[in-house]
């Protein structure tokens, strides 16, 4: 049986409500793609039948599991490069230059699934700076607790590792363990990875240097946007940086940032006085 | 694109004709040679690590020597999945690797790090 109006729509409420992520019509594929999985795994033939079952008798664990299943987005390793050159070109040693030899900077990256983003700052970051551990820390946050566990696990998939890491940087940063990689211990030291709600009110973290909030602020409403970026822009050092999904932007959103070249990519800043 | 399996060179050839480009195949590096001294120089070499005749790392190791190729990509795709492998393989000068199996995103990812997507695909 496909999954009926009424499932969808219960889908997508459940989904908006926990996430505020606006799951438009015409995604009922991706609602049955997601949640097929749950649903064989409770026994159940199809979607519809998971989904008016939870929707019947709710219950915590299913009712989290599928807002996961819906928020969580394959991910690769330097996805869209250029805001990753930018950070060893131009933002780091403009922060380093800036702040005393005993400061750490701190790097947020938001929604950042199974660790492919976090990880790959902290590859750059140890592979330009003698002293990563000491000088950079990452904070990597999702809204979905399987993955904030992946992310601490650092351990990725052959299909996984296969899209987009560069050779030398898996042989230099990982090794192999079963038929997975997993990343150094070092890195996994920079890397600390917990959950967060972008769409709730942010926990108490930062100040932050730098933020990497990509191909997330899509997924919202209008208000949901500009909250999330008040949100981030309190969590920021006032000389910051944030970089955004390339499809993505404050213009027309929220006022008070400024948008500068970098590179071949683009990033934000706090305006000041706003 | 260098592998004893056609059907493999069949799918990495498909992968790289979608993207627009022109490729040759070969079944062992001993006829991918061939085919450079013929002089039809590709920006890239795709090739399979265990062939008959002459393997994948023998390949690489014998366009490296010659500075006349010194231009050509090389990426190696193989089921070899060993650590010390991969290492071998990027000693001998290969520039990339891609272990099988792998999905035509992983390709055009890798392509997209090397600088051979070809201008207006987009990931």
């Amino acid at each position: 049986m496909t999954l009926t109006a009424t499932s969808f729509d219960w889908v997508r409420a459940l989904v908006h409500k926990e996430s505020a992520i606006v799951l438009q019509p015409g995604k009922e594929y991706l609602v049955e793609a997601r949640l097929l999985p749950i649903a064989r795994e409770k026994g159940l033939g199809d979607v519809s039948q998971f989904v008016e079952n939870v929707r019947h008798r709710p219950d915590a664990d299913s009712t989290r599991r599928i807002v996961e299943a819906l928020t969580t987005n394959e991910t690769s390793w330097f996805r869209d490069g250029d805001p990753f050159t930018a950070l060893t070109s131009t933002v780091v040693p403009s922060l380093l230059a800036a702040r005393g030899p005993n400061e750490r900077l701190q790097i947020w990256s938001a929604a950042c699934s199974s660790g492919q983003e976090p990880y790959t700052i902290a590859m750059l970051l140890e592979d330009a700076l003698p002293d990563a551990t000491r000088r950079v820390s990452i904070t990597a946050t999702d809204l979905s607790r399987a993955m904030v566990e992946r992310t601490r696990a650092g351990r990725f998939s052959q299909l996984e590792i296969n899209r987009g890491l560069p050779a030398p940087m898996l042989v230099r940063h990982f090794t192999r363990v079963g038929s997975e990689w997993e990343v150094s211990a070092p890195l996994r030291r920079i890397v600390t990875a917990k959950q967060c709600n972008l769409a709730a009110p942010l926990p108490r973290m930062g100040p932050f240097d730098v933020v990497y909030l990509r191909n997330v602020l899509i997924y919202f409403d209008l208000p949901t946007k500009q909250a999330i970026l008040r949100g981030v822009r309190a969590l920021m050092r006032p000389d910051g940086w944030l970089f955004l999904g390339a499809a993505e932007t404050t213009l027309g959103v929220d006022d008070s940032w400024e948008r500068v070249a970098v590179g071949r990519s683009s990033a934000y800043r706090p305006l000041k006085g706003k | 694109m260098i592998d004893d399996s056609k059907v493999m060179r069949r799918i990495v050839a498909g992968i790289l004709e979608d993207l627009g480009y022109e490729v040759q195949q070969a079944g062992h590096g001993r006829e991918g040679l061939d085919v450079l001294d013929g002089g039809w120089v590709p920006e890239l070499v795709c090739v399979d690590w265990n062939m008959p005749v002459m393997d994948g790392l023998q390949f690489v190791s014998a366009v490296r020597s010659n500075p006349a190729w010194r231009q050509v990509t090389i990426m190696m795709i193989t089921s070899e999945s060993e650590h010390c492998q991969i290492v071998r393989a990027l000693a001998a000068g290969a520039h990339e690797y891609v272990i099988k199996p792998f999905t035509a995103d992983a390709i055009r990812d890798k392509l997209a790090l090397l600088g051979l997507l070809p201008q207006g695909v987009v990931l």
